[in-house]
């Protein structure tokens, strides 16, 4: 049954701005990967730079970041949290104004960093490189985004707060506190300014946001979405709705002090550092809860793997989810990180979180929401959908692959001492033996970004095929309200 | 350390304020009959 305004038209569901935010996470989705693959190509053959300073690694790197991080998952977060909040609460979102608002605000954000990146304009606080005119953007963005998803929750007409807002809620609310906490500065000129921290301080604000930036933006709002569209694509309710709520208590409860295993080793005093690697171990139980309770959501309906490549997409997201949330806490510990850290182990490890959970999950939830927001019943193209599945899978493996035997053989090569305790490697001879590893890598990400391409092609034909429709607003069955 | 001495306040204040957003979720009957509502996304919406 659909609901009508008070004009009397039917009430329709704000789905003008999901539509624009998932476009955009599409194309910033293949600028982001397509200046991953370029700094990639430049760790192995460095003259690719070309001695042009705007397109040094120094400058794409933090760009490549913020692509693929803040333009491409931000964008599939604003568009898969207002769907979903529509839907699951009854009801348009509570401000129009305010989303638009948060779609004009968030590109700007965006377009200032394609600029000011590779102009070196840069606050060198890893994943919080934007400067402070920026940073403050950023803030008055988030609060309208803040008050556009709450008060949506404020007006639902179901009295139950489905799982995936608690997710999609506490993602807007620690992220808001985090960059807050961590852009602190003290502006000097238009475009400098200094950390309101320094040193060591500087050292452990940076990695409190720097993790939970993870845990939050990349992991809580990723799940959020994982409890909407796996039960949505599957067709079965989550395996335990009871589990995913202990999940999400557990998982907010600890996140907050996995940050220090960033810093083992370093200034920072031994006992944080010891309380960062507990914290890290703890996570493990809801993280791999979570996993098991979205993979179980197929139990009864395997076979829905085999024909469908969206639901792929969403289950073996969840299974690099596993992985890499087994691979952290193993890593935060100490004696493990003595020879993993500063090593390319760090970096598979970042990208199997990266491209195999947050991307792949993204996508498949993509796949699902394009369809419906151009009025379609699926994609212009499923086999498509099968070729990118594969060869982004491929190129994961091959990437991950890749970085571990590089990442261990250079923590074992650089520990390595000869008997009278000169060191057994120079530094270079480290770099030179992971040449072939950085190829490989290269290779995983061009069959990545490929993968990329293809889905953009595809989703461009889908919209030019449909036409962008809203979906009416769905009343609450009063039996079940 | 004095950085500390701002963030494990911060992090001890947001415990509390997610241990009383439990509470009012635990109050307002969130959690009744909750496998019911696992379902409810597939019926429509």
């Amino acid at each position: 049954m659909s609901v009508t305004t008070k004009t009397g038209q039917p009430a329709v569901y704000n789905d003008s701005v999901v539509r624009w935010f998932s476009i955009a996470a599409v194309i910033y989705g293949v600028v982001g990967m397509l200046v991953g693959v370029i700094i990639a190509a430049q760790l192995t053959w460095p003259e690719l730079n070309m001695g042009i300073e705007w397109i040094t690694y120094g400058r794409l790197r933090p760009l490549h970041t913020n692509a693929v991080i803040f333009a491409f998952g931000g964008c599939v977060l604003f568009a898969t949290s207002y769907y979903v909040v529509q839907r699951t609460c009854h009801t348009p979102l509570f401000s129009n104004a305010l989303a638009w608002f948060t779609f004009i605000g968030w590109n700007i954000v965006i377009v200032s960093a394609v600029i000011t990146l590779p102009l070196g304009i840069t606050s060198g606080k890893e994943y919080a490189e934007l400067e402070w005119p920026i940073d403050i953007l950023i803030a008055v963005t988030w609060v309208a985004y803040a008050i556009v998803f709450f008060g949506t929750v404020g007006i639902r007409k179901v009295k139950h707060i489905y799982v995936a807002n608690w997710f999609f809620g506490a993602f807007i609310i620690a992220v808001a506190l985090l960059h807050i906490v961590n852009s602190a500065a003290v502006p000097v000129e238009l475009f400098k300014s200094y950390s309101a921290y320094a040193g060591v301080q500087d050292a452990m604000v940076q990695w409190w946001y720097g993790h939970n930036a993870v845990g939050f933006f990349l992991t809580a709002a990723f799940l959020g979405m994982m409890y909407y569209f796996i039960p949505k694509q599957a067709e079965r309710p989550v395996y335990s709705y009871r589990l995913s709520i202990v999940h999400f208590w557990a998982l907010i409860f600890t996140y907050m002090w996995a940050g220090p295993h960033h810093l083992h080793y370093t200034a920072l005093p031994d006992w944080a550092q010891s309380l960062g690697m507990v914290f890290s171990l703890i996570l493990l139980a809801p993280s791999w809860g979570g996993m098991i309770n979205g993979i179980m959501t197929l139990s009864g309906a395997w076979h829905k793997l085999r024909d469908d490549p969206i639901l792929r997409f969403l289950i073996v997201s969840l299974s690099f989810y596993g992985m890499s949330t087994f691979e952290g806490p193993m890593m935060s510990i100490k004696t493990v990180n003595a020879l993993s850290h500063y090593t390319d182990w760090t970096v598979g490890h970042v990208h199997s979180g990266a491209l195999g959970w947050v991307g792949l999950v993204s996508m498949g939830s993509l796949y699902y929401l394009i369809p419906r927001l151009f009025g379609q019943k699926k994609m212009y193209s499923v086999p498509a959908i099968e070729l990118h599945f594969w060869i982004a899978t491929i190129g994961i493996v091959l990437y991950i692959a890749a970085m571990w035997i590089a990442g261990v053989m250079q923590g074992l090569m650089w520990r390595s001492v000869n008997p009278d305790g000169s060191l057994t490697y120079t530094f270079v001879e480290s770099v030179k033996a992971t040449f072939p590893f950085y190829v490989i890598r290269l290779l995983g990400g061009v069959l990545y970004l490929t993968g990329m391409i293809v889905m953009l092609w595809n989703v461009v034909m889908t919209a030019l095929q449909g036409r962008a429709v809203n979906a009416p607003v769905i009343a609450v069955n009063p039996a079940h309200a | 350390m004095d950085i500390l001495y701002l963030l494990i306040p911060l992090s001890v204040l947001l415990v509390f304020v997610i241990i009383g957003v439990f509470w009012w979720a635990l109050q307002s009957g969130q959690f009744d009959n909750i496998e019911r509502e696992g379902e409810r996304v597939l019926r429509g919406d």
